[in-house]
Protein backbone atom coordinates (compact mmCIF):
# COMPACT_ATOMS: atom_id res chain seq x y z
CA UNK A 1 0.00 0.00 0.00
CA UNK A 2 2.53 2.64 0.77
CA UNK A 3 4.43 1.50 -1.91
CA UNK A 4 1.64 3.22 -4.32
CA UNK A 5 1.56 5.73 -2.44
CA UNK A 6 5.72 7.16 -2.93
CA UNK A 7 5.04 6.04 -6.49
CA UNK A 8 1.58 8.47 -6.20
CA UNK A 9 3.75 11.32 -5.13
CA UNK A 10 6.32 10.79 -7.13
CA UNK A 11 4.46 10.72 -9.80
CA UNK A 12 1.49 12.86 -9.38
CA UNK A 13 3.04 15.97 -9.89
CA UNK A 14 4.58 15.49 -13.60
CA UNK A 15 0.80 13.91 -13.98
CA UNK A 16 -1.02 16.96 -12.84
CA UNK A 17 1.23 19.22 -15.53
CA UNK A 18 1.27 17.00 -18.14
CA UNK A 19 -2.73 16.94 -18.33
CA UNK A 20 -2.91 20.96 -17.59
CA UNK A 21 -0.62 21.30 -20.66
CA UNK A 22 -2.89 18.68 -22.68
CA UNK A 23 -6.09 20.50 -21.66
CA UNK A 24 -4.14 23.67 -23.08
CA UNK A 25 -3.59 22.31 -26.36
CA UNK A 26 -6.89 21.26 -27.01
CA UNK A 27 -8.43 24.58 -25.74
CA UNK A 28 -5.85 26.26 -28.80
CA UNK A 29 -6.02 23.79 -30.93
CA UNK A 30 -10.01 24.40 -31.27
CA UNK A 31 -9.48 28.09 -31.34
CA UNK A 32 -7.19 27.98 -33.67
CA UNK A 33 -8.56 25.60 -36.18
CA UNK A 34 -12.13 26.95 -36.07
CA UNK A 35 -12.15 29.36 -38.62
CA UNK A 36 -10.45 27.08 -41.00
CA UNK A 37 -12.90 24.38 -40.56
CA UNK A 38 -15.68 26.59 -40.77
CA UNK A 39 -14.35 27.69 -44.35
CA UNK A 40 -14.03 24.52 -45.29
CA UNK A 41 -18.27 23.80 -44.43
CA UNK A 42 -19.21 26.99 -46.09
CA UNK A 43 -17.20 26.73 -49.11
CA UNK A 44 -18.96 23.41 -49.44
CA UNK A 45 -22.51 25.27 -48.56
CA UNK A 46 -23.35 22.41 -46.43
CA UNK A 47 -25.45 23.07 -42.84
CA UNK A 48 -23.09 22.36 -39.78
CA UNK A 49 -23.54 22.33 -36.18
CA UNK A 50 -21.52 23.50 -33.89
CA UNK A 51 -20.64 19.93 -32.45
CA UNK A 52 -19.92 19.36 -36.35
CA UNK A 53 -17.73 22.50 -35.65
CA UNK A 54 -15.65 21.26 -32.95
CA UNK A 55 -15.49 17.56 -33.79
CA UNK A 56 -13.87 18.82 -37.00
CA UNK A 57 -10.89 21.13 -35.64
CA UNK A 58 -9.88 17.99 -33.98
CA UNK A 59 -9.85 16.00 -37.12
CA UNK A 60 -8.62 18.01 -39.40
CA UNK A 61 -6.28 16.73 -42.53
CA UNK A 62 -3.73 19.76 -42.25
CA UNK A 63 -4.80 21.46 -38.60
CA UNK A 64 -3.09 24.50 -38.11
CA UNK A 65 -2.12 23.21 -34.77
CA UNK A 66 -2.72 19.16 -34.87
CA UNK A 67 -5.01 18.49 -31.59
CA UNK A 68 -2.99 16.23 -29.04
CA UNK A 69 -4.07 12.68 -29.77
CA UNK A 70 -3.51 13.32 -33.69
CA UNK A 71 -0.03 14.37 -32.62
CA UNK A 72 0.24 10.90 -30.52
CA UNK A 73 -1.52 9.18 -33.15
CA UNK A 74 1.13 10.36 -36.00
CA UNK A 75 4.10 9.44 -33.36
CA UNK A 76 3.12 6.04 -32.14
CA UNK A 77 2.04 5.07 -36.15
CA UNK A 78 5.42 6.72 -37.49
CA UNK A 79 7.36 4.42 -34.73
CA UNK A 80 5.62 1.19 -34.61
CA UNK A 81 3.82 1.89 -37.90
CA UNK A 82 6.66 0.72 -40.11
CA UNK A 83 9.49 -1.11 -40.31
CA UNK A 84 12.36 0.29 -38.55
CA UNK A 85 13.96 0.69 -42.17
CA UNK A 86 11.33 1.78 -43.89
CA UNK A 87 11.21 5.69 -44.90
CA UNK A 88 7.97 6.39 -43.40
CA UNK A 89 9.30 4.97 -40.25
CA UNK A 90 10.24 7.44 -37.14
CA UNK A 91 12.32 5.01 -35.74
CA UNK A 92 14.51 5.18 -39.26
CA UNK A 93 14.64 9.18 -39.00
CA UNK A 94 15.20 9.32 -35.69
CA UNK A 95 18.01 6.75 -36.09
CA UNK A 96 19.97 8.61 -38.67
CA UNK A 97 19.76 11.70 -36.70
CA UNK A 98 20.91 9.65 -33.74
CA UNK A 99 23.79 8.46 -35.61
CA UNK A 100 25.05 12.13 -37.03
CA UNK A 101 24.27 13.48 -32.87
CA UNK A 102 26.14 10.98 -31.14
CA UNK A 103 29.18 11.21 -33.85
CA UNK A 104 28.73 15.06 -32.91
CA UNK A 105 28.74 14.66 -29.73
CA UNK A 106 32.18 12.60 -28.91
CA UNK A 107 33.67 14.73 -31.44
CA UNK A 108 32.49 18.04 -29.87
CA UNK A 109 33.47 16.64 -26.43
CA UNK A 110 36.85 15.88 -27.63
CA UNK A 111 37.44 19.04 -29.05
CA UNK A 112 35.69 20.78 -25.73
CA UNK A 113 37.84 19.02 -23.59
CA UNK A 114 41.47 19.28 -25.48
CA UNK A 115 40.57 23.72 -25.55
CA UNK A 116 39.89 23.73 -21.95
CA UNK A 117 42.79 22.01 -21.27
CA UNK A 118 44.86 23.98 -23.95
CA UNK A 119 43.59 27.42 -22.05
CA UNK A 120 44.61 26.03 -18.70
CA UNK A 121 47.44 25.70 -19.16
CA UNK A 122 48.62 28.88 -21.01
CA UNK A 123 47.97 32.08 -20.47
CA UNK A 124 49.09 32.90 -23.93
CA UNK A 125 46.33 30.51 -25.42
CA UNK A 126 43.54 31.52 -23.17
CA UNK A 127 44.34 35.42 -24.68
CA UNK A 128 44.12 34.08 -28.11
CA UNK A 129 41.85 31.26 -28.57
CA UNK A 130 39.17 32.25 -25.95
CA UNK A 131 37.76 35.36 -28.04
CA UNK A 132 37.53 32.82 -30.75
CA UNK A 133 36.04 30.37 -29.45
CA UNK A 134 33.29 33.12 -27.96
CA UNK A 135 32.55 34.14 -31.97
CA UNK A 136 32.25 31.15 -33.02
CA UNK A 137 28.95 30.93 -31.39
CA UNK A 138 28.08 34.00 -32.06
CA UNK A 139 27.21 33.31 -36.02
CA UNK A 140 23.47 31.88 -36.22
CA UNK A 141 23.78 28.14 -37.04
CA UNK A 142 21.19 28.46 -39.73
CA UNK A 143 23.75 30.72 -41.57
CA UNK A 144 26.19 28.78 -41.08
CA UNK A 145 25.14 25.30 -41.73
CA UNK A 146 25.14 25.59 -45.62
CA UNK A 147 28.34 26.71 -45.80
CA UNK A 148 29.66 24.08 -44.15
CA UNK A 149 27.82 21.72 -46.16
CA UNK A 150 28.87 23.09 -49.64
CA UNK A 151 32.22 23.57 -48.51
CA UNK A 152 32.34 20.30 -47.23
CA UNK A 153 30.73 18.70 -50.22
CA UNK A 154 33.08 20.09 -52.87
CA UNK A 155 36.29 18.46 -50.98
CA UNK A 156 33.84 15.13 -51.07
CA UNK A 157 32.75 14.76 -47.56
CA UNK A 158 28.44 13.92 -47.78
CA UNK A 159 26.46 12.45 -45.59
CA UNK A 160 27.34 11.53 -42.23
CA UNK A 161 30.14 13.62 -41.20
CA UNK A 162 29.39 17.11 -42.44
CA UNK A 163 26.22 16.80 -40.21
CA UNK A 164 28.06 15.61 -37.30
CA UNK A 165 30.60 18.48 -37.89
CA UNK A 166 27.85 20.99 -37.51
CA UNK A 167 26.88 19.30 -34.56
CA UNK A 168 30.19 19.29 -33.45
CA UNK A 169 30.83 22.82 -33.59
CA UNK A 170 27.69 23.70 -31.59
CA UNK A 171 28.58 21.06 -28.51
CA UNK A 172 32.18 21.95 -28.00
CA UNK A 173 31.69 25.17 -26.90
CA UNK A 174 29.73 24.36 -23.61
CA UNK A 175 32.34 21.91 -23.00
CA UNK A 176 35.13 24.04 -23.17
CA UNK A 177 33.81 26.72 -21.09
CA UNK A 178 32.63 24.04 -18.22
CA UNK A 179 35.95 22.23 -17.97
CA UNK A 180 38.43 25.53 -18.34
CA UNK A 181 36.03 26.30 -14.51
CA UNK A 182 36.08 22.51 -13.95
CA UNK A 183 40.16 22.22 -14.60
CA UNK A 184 40.85 25.65 -11.91
CA UNK A 185 38.34 24.70 -9.60
CA UNK A 186 40.86 22.57 -6.64
CA UNK A 187 41.24 24.36 -3.68
CA UNK A 188 44.85 25.93 -3.62
CA UNK A 189 45.66 24.13 -0.67
CA UNK A 190 45.01 20.67 -3.18
CA UNK A 191 47.40 22.34 -5.23
CA UNK A 192 49.52 23.21 -2.66
CA UNK A 193 49.71 19.70 -1.22
CA UNK A 194 50.70 18.71 -4.65
CA UNK A 195 53.49 20.20 -4.87
CA UNK A 196 54.46 19.85 -1.48
CA UNK A 197 54.92 16.17 -3.14
CA UNK A 198 56.81 17.78 -6.26
CA UNK A 199 53.87 16.36 -8.40
CA UNK A 200 54.89 16.63 -12.25
CA UNK A 201 51.89 19.26 -13.63
CA UNK A 202 50.51 15.72 -15.74
CA UNK A 203 50.04 14.08 -12.14
CA UNK A 204 48.28 17.41 -11.19
CA UNK A 205 46.15 17.26 -14.11
CA UNK A 206 45.14 13.47 -13.21
CA UNK A 207 44.66 13.34 -9.65
CA UNK A 208 43.69 16.41 -8.93
CA UNK A 209 42.30 18.59 -11.64
CA UNK A 210 40.45 15.81 -14.00
CA UNK A 211 38.55 14.42 -10.74
CA UNK A 212 38.16 18.07 -9.68
CA UNK A 213 36.24 18.87 -12.83
CA UNK A 214 34.13 15.85 -13.49
CA UNK A 215 30.65 17.43 -12.15
CA UNK A 216 31.61 20.72 -14.15
CA UNK A 217 32.11 17.58 -17.07
CA UNK A 218 28.81 16.26 -16.69
CA UNK A 219 27.11 19.62 -16.33
CA UNK A 220 28.42 20.98 -19.67
CA UNK A 221 27.77 17.20 -21.35
CA UNK A 222 23.93 17.81 -20.51
CA UNK A 223 24.01 20.93 -22.19
CA UNK A 224 26.22 19.77 -24.72
CA UNK A 225 24.08 16.81 -26.13
CA UNK A 226 20.90 18.72 -26.17
CA UNK A 227 22.75 21.11 -28.49
CA UNK A 228 24.18 18.02 -30.43
CA UNK A 229 20.89 16.65 -31.44
CA UNK A 230 19.86 20.68 -32.31
CA UNK A 231 22.68 21.04 -34.43
CA UNK A 232 22.05 17.53 -36.29
CA UNK A 233 18.64 18.92 -37.06
CA UNK A 234 19.62 22.19 -38.52
CA UNK A 235 22.12 20.33 -40.74
CA UNK A 236 19.19 18.17 -42.08
CA UNK A 237 17.36 21.05 -43.23
CA UNK A 238 19.80 22.86 -46.05
CA UNK A 239 20.81 19.61 -47.48
CA UNK A 240 17.45 18.66 -48.37
CA UNK A 241 18.58 16.02 -46.86
CA UNK A 242 16.30 12.50 -47.28
CA UNK A 243 16.55 11.32 -44.11
CA UNK A 244 16.76 12.29 -40.56
CA UNK A 245 14.32 14.43 -38.05
CA UNK A 246 15.47 17.37 -39.91
CA UNK A 247 14.31 15.81 -43.40
CA UNK A 248 10.76 14.93 -41.95
CA UNK A 249 10.22 18.69 -40.94
CA UNK A 250 11.36 20.17 -43.88
CA UNK A 251 9.02 17.71 -45.63
CA UNK A 252 5.85 18.09 -43.51
CA UNK A 253 6.53 21.91 -44.08
CA UNK A 254 6.43 21.69 -48.07
CA UNK A 255 3.08 19.70 -48.08
CA UNK A 256 1.66 21.34 -44.62
CA UNK A 257 1.65 18.14 -43.15
CA UNK A 258 1.68 19.83 -39.63
CA UNK A 259 0.55 16.37 -37.92
CA UNK A 260 4.23 15.28 -39.62
CA UNK A 261 5.68 17.50 -38.38
CA UNK A 262 4.60 17.41 -34.57
CA UNK A 263 5.34 13.75 -34.67
CA UNK A 264 8.84 14.56 -35.75
CA UNK A 265 8.68 17.12 -32.97
CA UNK A 266 7.53 14.93 -30.43
CA UNK A 267 10.25 12.11 -31.98
CA UNK A 268 13.06 14.50 -31.36
CA UNK A 269 11.46 15.69 -27.83
CA UNK A 270 11.80 11.70 -26.80
CA UNK A 271 15.34 11.63 -28.36
CA UNK A 272 16.81 14.37 -26.34
CA UNK A 273 15.33 13.59 -22.89
CA UNK A 274 16.65 9.53 -23.78
CA UNK A 275 20.08 11.18 -24.26
CA UNK A 276 19.91 13.90 -21.59
CA UNK A 277 18.97 10.59 -19.21
CA UNK A 278 21.71 8.79 -20.76
CA UNK A 279 24.00 11.44 -19.66
CA UNK A 280 22.91 11.71 -16.29
CA UNK A 281 22.90 7.84 -15.63
CA UNK A 282 26.75 7.70 -16.58
CA UNK A 283 27.38 11.18 -13.81
CA UNK A 284 25.38 8.97 -10.97
CA UNK A 285 27.58 6.19 -11.97
CA UNK A 286 30.99 7.87 -11.86
CA UNK A 287 29.29 9.71 -8.93
CA UNK A 288 29.20 6.32 -6.97
CA UNK A 289 32.91 5.39 -7.95
CA UNK A 290 34.10 8.73 -6.72
CA UNK A 291 31.91 8.70 -3.27
CA UNK A 292 29.87 11.28 -3.73
CA UNK A 293 27.23 12.37 -1.07
CA UNK A 294 24.37 10.49 -1.76
CA UNK B 1 69.76 33.21 18.51
CA UNK B 2 71.04 29.77 17.70
CA UNK B 3 69.39 26.97 19.03
CA UNK B 4 71.00 25.96 22.18
CA UNK B 5 72.40 22.53 21.00
CA UNK B 6 72.89 23.50 17.82
CA UNK B 7 76.54 22.57 17.92
CA UNK B 8 75.86 19.04 19.14
CA UNK B 9 72.83 17.81 16.56
CA UNK B 10 72.40 18.32 12.96
CA UNK B 11 71.25 21.51 11.73
CA UNK B 12 67.46 20.87 10.00
CA UNK B 13 66.57 24.03 8.80
CA UNK B 14 68.87 26.92 9.04
CA UNK B 15 66.97 30.58 8.07
CA UNK B 16 69.22 33.40 8.28
CA UNK B 17 68.36 37.23 7.78
CA UNK B 18 65.02 36.23 5.55
CA UNK B 19 62.64 38.77 4.83
CA UNK B 20 59.45 38.62 2.26
CA UNK B 21 57.56 41.63 1.25
CA UNK B 22 54.25 41.19 -0.48
CA UNK B 23 52.89 43.78 -3.13
CA UNK B 24 49.65 43.74 -2.39
CA UNK B 25 46.51 46.19 -3.55
CA UNK B 26 47.00 48.11 -0.41
CA UNK B 27 50.73 48.20 -1.07
CA UNK B 28 53.53 46.93 0.16
CA UNK B 29 53.19 44.42 3.41
CA UNK B 30 56.40 42.85 5.29
CA UNK B 31 55.23 39.55 6.09
CA UNK B 32 58.64 38.79 7.51
CA UNK B 33 61.53 41.29 8.16
CA UNK B 34 65.25 39.85 8.81
CA UNK B 35 64.50 36.73 10.50
CA UNK B 36 67.21 34.38 11.72
CA UNK B 37 66.89 30.90 13.16
CA UNK B 38 68.18 27.54 13.73
CA UNK B 39 66.55 24.20 14.07
CA UNK B 40 68.22 21.23 15.02
CA UNK B 41 67.19 18.01 13.97
CA UNK B 42 64.30 16.43 16.13
CA UNK B 43 63.69 19.62 17.39
CA UNK B 44 59.81 20.52 18.27
CA UNK B 45 59.60 24.13 17.46
CA UNK B 46 56.56 26.16 17.67
CA UNK B 47 55.39 29.03 16.28
CA UNK B 48 53.22 31.39 18.03
CA UNK B 49 51.85 34.72 17.24
CA UNK B 50 49.04 36.42 16.19
CA UNK B 51 47.06 36.78 12.49
CA UNK B 52 49.35 38.15 10.17
CA UNK B 53 52.74 38.04 12.35
CA UNK B 54 54.16 35.97 8.96
CA UNK B 55 54.06 32.22 11.12
CA UNK B 56 52.19 30.92 8.36
CA UNK B 57 54.72 32.52 5.65
CA UNK B 58 57.49 31.58 7.31
CA UNK B 59 56.52 28.19 7.38
CA UNK B 60 55.52 28.35 3.14
CA UNK B 61 58.72 29.84 2.59
CA UNK B 62 60.70 26.91 4.25
CA UNK B 63 58.51 24.44 2.26
CA UNK B 64 59.08 26.64 -0.66
CA UNK B 65 55.75 27.07 -1.45
CA UNK B 66 56.40 31.14 -1.50
CA UNK B 67 60.08 32.81 -2.26
CA UNK B 68 61.98 35.28 0.25
CA UNK B 69 62.54 38.75 -1.28
CA UNK B 70 65.86 38.40 0.49
CA UNK B 71 67.88 35.57 2.76
CA UNK B 72 68.88 32.57 2.59
CA UNK B 73 67.91 29.60 4.28
CA UNK B 74 68.42 25.76 4.16
CA UNK B 75 66.70 22.90 4.49
CA UNK B 76 68.83 19.93 5.55
CA UNK B 77 71.45 21.57 4.20
CA UNK B 78 70.46 22.05 0.73
CA UNK B 79 68.34 25.28 -0.58
CA UNK B 80 64.16 25.00 0.32
CA UNK B 81 63.59 24.33 -3.51
CA UNK B 82 66.07 20.74 -3.90
CA UNK B 83 64.59 20.07 -0.25
CA UNK B 84 60.68 20.26 -2.02
CA UNK B 85 61.91 18.22 -5.03
CA UNK B 86 63.92 15.52 -2.44
CA UNK B 87 60.17 15.21 -0.74
CA UNK B 88 62.59 16.15 2.62
CA UNK B 89 59.06 17.41 4.57
CA UNK B 90 55.47 16.42 4.87
CA UNK B 91 52.93 19.62 5.48
CA UNK B 92 49.63 19.55 6.90
CA UNK B 93 47.61 22.31 6.33
CA UNK B 94 45.28 24.10 8.73
CA UNK B 95 42.29 22.28 6.74
CA UNK B 96 42.92 18.66 6.33
CA UNK B 97 42.80 18.67 2.42
CA UNK B 98 41.83 15.83 1.82
CA UNK B 99 40.60 14.41 -1.86
CA UNK B 100 37.20 14.10 -1.71
CA UNK B 101 36.86 11.31 -4.17
CA UNK B 102 39.19 9.27 -2.58
CA UNK B 103 38.48 6.94 -0.09
CA UNK B 104 40.83 7.21 3.35
CA UNK B 105 43.41 4.21 2.31
CA UNK B 106 43.26 6.33 -1.62
CA UNK B 107 44.05 9.47 0.28
CA UNK B 108 46.78 8.21 1.90
CA UNK B 109 48.52 6.05 -0.92
CA UNK B 110 48.12 9.72 -3.07
CA UNK B 111 51.45 11.31 -2.22
CA UNK B 112 52.86 7.57 -2.21
CA UNK B 113 51.76 7.07 -5.60
CA UNK B 114 53.15 10.66 -6.74
CA UNK B 115 56.38 9.38 -5.53
CA UNK B 116 56.37 6.13 -7.29
CA UNK B 117 55.91 3.61 -4.61
CA UNK B 118 55.34 0.20 -5.53
CA UNK B 119 51.65 -1.29 -4.79
CA UNK B 120 52.52 -3.50 -2.46
CA UNK B 121 54.76 -0.50 -0.06
CA UNK B 122 51.73 2.01 -0.94
CA UNK B 123 49.58 -0.82 0.63
CA UNK B 124 51.94 -1.63 3.83
CA UNK B 125 52.67 1.88 4.32
CA UNK B 126 48.82 3.12 3.94
CA UNK B 127 48.30 0.52 6.46
CA UNK B 128 50.91 1.13 9.19
CA UNK B 129 50.17 5.00 9.13
CA UNK B 130 46.39 4.61 9.74
CA UNK B 131 47.35 1.97 12.32
CA UNK B 132 49.84 5.15 14.09
CA UNK B 133 46.54 7.53 13.71
CA UNK B 134 44.25 5.03 15.45
CA UNK B 135 42.15 4.81 12.18
CA UNK B 136 42.03 1.21 11.66
CA UNK B 137 39.53 -0.33 9.62
CA UNK B 138 38.43 3.68 8.05
CA UNK B 139 39.90 2.54 4.81
CA UNK B 140 36.96 2.36 2.49
CA UNK B 141 35.00 5.40 4.08
CA UNK B 142 35.44 8.72 1.95
CA UNK B 143 36.39 11.77 3.55
CA UNK B 144 33.16 12.84 4.30
CA UNK B 145 32.10 9.84 6.21
CA UNK B 146 34.56 11.08 9.05
CA UNK B 147 34.40 13.90 11.52
CA UNK B 148 37.03 15.98 11.27
CA UNK B 149 39.50 15.48 13.74
CA UNK B 150 39.74 11.91 12.00
CA UNK B 151 40.14 14.03 8.76
CA UNK B 152 42.56 16.04 10.35
CA UNK B 153 44.58 12.59 11.58
CA UNK B 154 44.33 11.27 8.05
CA UNK B 155 46.06 14.26 6.80
CA UNK B 156 48.48 13.37 9.31
CA UNK B 157 49.03 10.31 9.29
CA UNK B 158 49.38 11.04 5.03
CA UNK B 159 52.39 13.43 5.52
CA UNK B 160 54.32 11.01 7.84
CA UNK B 161 53.10 7.93 5.21
CA UNK B 162 56.63 8.92 3.01
CA UNK B 163 58.54 9.01 6.21
CA UNK B 164 59.72 12.39 5.65
CA UNK B 165 62.49 13.72 8.59
CA UNK B 166 60.90 17.25 8.84
CA UNK B 167 57.09 17.85 9.64
CA UNK B 168 55.83 20.80 8.70
CA UNK B 169 52.09 21.46 10.36
CA UNK B 170 50.47 24.99 10.29
CA UNK B 171 47.59 24.91 12.99
CA UNK B 172 46.98 21.16 12.22
CA UNK B 173 44.39 21.18 14.79
CA UNK B 174 42.97 25.20 14.92
CA UNK B 175 39.39 24.31 13.57
CA UNK B 176 38.73 21.40 16.17
CA UNK B 177 37.28 21.93 19.39
CA UNK B 178 39.14 21.73 22.66
CA UNK B 179 38.42 18.34 24.05
CA UNK B 180 39.74 16.78 20.21
CA UNK B 181 42.44 18.89 20.26
CA UNK B 182 43.90 18.10 23.49
CA UNK B 183 43.71 14.36 22.96
CA UNK B 184 45.09 14.93 19.83
CA UNK B 185 48.10 17.05 21.13
CA UNK B 186 48.79 14.03 23.41
CA UNK B 187 49.27 11.84 20.46
CA UNK B 188 51.27 14.09 18.52
CA UNK B 189 53.69 14.14 21.14
CA UNK B 190 54.03 10.35 21.01
CA UNK B 191 54.53 10.12 17.51
CA UNK B 192 57.02 13.03 17.70
CA UNK B 193 58.87 10.86 20.37
CA UNK B 194 57.89 7.75 18.46
CA UNK B 195 59.59 8.55 15.09
CA UNK B 196 62.05 11.24 16.45
CA UNK B 197 60.94 13.57 13.42
CA UNK B 198 61.63 17.67 13.31
CA UNK B 199 58.26 19.22 14.08
CA UNK B 200 57.92 23.06 12.94
CA UNK B 201 54.10 23.87 14.29
CA UNK B 202 52.34 27.14 13.90
CA UNK B 203 49.43 27.92 16.31
CA UNK B 204 47.42 30.12 18.18
CA UNK B 205 47.18 28.33 21.23
CA UNK B 206 49.92 29.40 24.46
CA UNK B 207 48.84 25.79 26.20
CA UNK B 208 49.33 24.30 23.05
CA UNK B 209 52.45 25.68 22.55
CA UNK B 210 53.97 25.08 26.10
CA UNK B 211 52.89 22.12 26.26
CA UNK B 212 54.25 20.34 22.88
CA UNK B 213 57.42 22.55 22.08
CA UNK B 214 60.99 21.71 23.09
CA UNK B 215 61.23 25.26 21.81
CA UNK B 216 58.60 28.44 21.11
CA UNK B 217 59.03 30.81 18.87
CA UNK B 218 57.39 34.30 19.80
CA UNK B 219 56.16 36.06 16.54
CA UNK B 220 54.90 39.71 16.06
CA UNK B 221 53.08 41.45 13.28
CA UNK B 222 53.59 44.44 10.70
CA UNK B 223 56.46 43.48 10.02
CA UNK B 224 56.68 39.95 10.79
CA UNK B 225 59.24 38.95 13.12
CA UNK B 226 60.71 37.44 16.17
CA UNK B 227 60.39 38.50 19.39
CA UNK B 228 61.70 35.41 21.66
CA UNK B 229 62.68 32.15 21.70
CA UNK B 230 61.82 29.93 24.61
CA UNK B 231 63.18 27.04 25.73
CA UNK B 232 60.89 24.83 26.71
CA UNK B 233 62.11 21.37 27.55
CA UNK B 234 59.85 18.88 29.60
CA UNK B 235 60.09 14.97 29.80
CA UNK B 236 59.05 13.76 26.84
CA UNK B 237 56.65 11.72 28.10
CA UNK B 238 54.76 14.46 29.52
CA UNK B 239 50.93 14.40 29.96
CA UNK B 240 48.24 16.97 29.86
CA UNK B 241 48.18 17.28 33.68
CA UNK B 242 51.49 19.46 33.60
CA UNK B 243 49.53 22.05 32.15
CA UNK B 244 48.84 22.77 36.05
CA UNK B 245 52.83 22.49 37.36
CA UNK B 246 54.33 26.53 38.78
CA UNK B 247 57.22 25.97 35.37
CA UNK B 248 54.61 25.30 32.73
CA UNK B 249 52.47 28.16 34.02
CA UNK B 250 55.89 30.44 34.31
CA UNK B 251 56.66 29.47 30.44
CA UNK B 252 53.30 30.00 29.22
CA UNK B 253 53.09 33.59 31.21
CA UNK B 254 56.82 34.40 29.65
CA UNK B 255 54.70 33.64 25.82
CA UNK B 256 51.66 35.82 26.97
CA UNK B 257 53.94 38.64 27.80
CA UNK B 258 56.43 38.55 24.61
CA UNK B 259 53.06 38.33 22.94
CA UNK B 260 51.60 41.75 24.21
CA UNK B 261 55.20 43.41 23.92
CA UNK B 262 54.50 42.56 20.28
CA UNK B 263 50.92 44.05 19.81
CA UNK B 264 52.08 47.02 21.95
CA UNK B 265 53.44 48.65 18.26
CA UNK B 266 50.58 49.03 17.29
CA UNK B 267 47.65 49.98 19.60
Amino acid sequence: MWRQHALLQRFAPIVTVVAALVLIWYVAAVLMNLSLVRGGFEREEAPYTTMELLAGTMEAERPLLPAPHQVAVAFFDGVFGYAPNAPRSLVYHSAVTLSATLLGFMLGALLGVALALLIVHSRVLERSLLPWIICSQMVPILALAPIFIVVLGAIGLQGLLPKSLISAYLSFFPITIGMVKGFNAPEPMQLDLMRTWSATPRQVLTRVRWPTAMPYLFASLKVAITISLIGAIVAELPTGAEAGIGARLLAGSYYGQTVQIWAALVAAAVLASGLIALVGWAERAVGRRMGVRP
Amino acid sequence: MTAVNSSSRRVAVDVSNVSLTFNTTDGKVEALSDVSLQIAAGEFVSFIGPSGCGKTTMLRVIADLQQPTSGSLTVNGMTAEQARLARAYGYVFQAPALFPWRTIEANLKLPLQIMGYSEGDQSILAKRYLELVNLTGFERKFPWQLSGGMQQRVSIARALSFDPALLLMDEPFGALDEIVRDHLNEQMLKLWDKTGKTVLFVTHSIPEAVFLSSRIVVMSPRPGRIIDIIDCNFPRDRTVEIRETPEFLAIAQRVRTGLRAGHSYDE
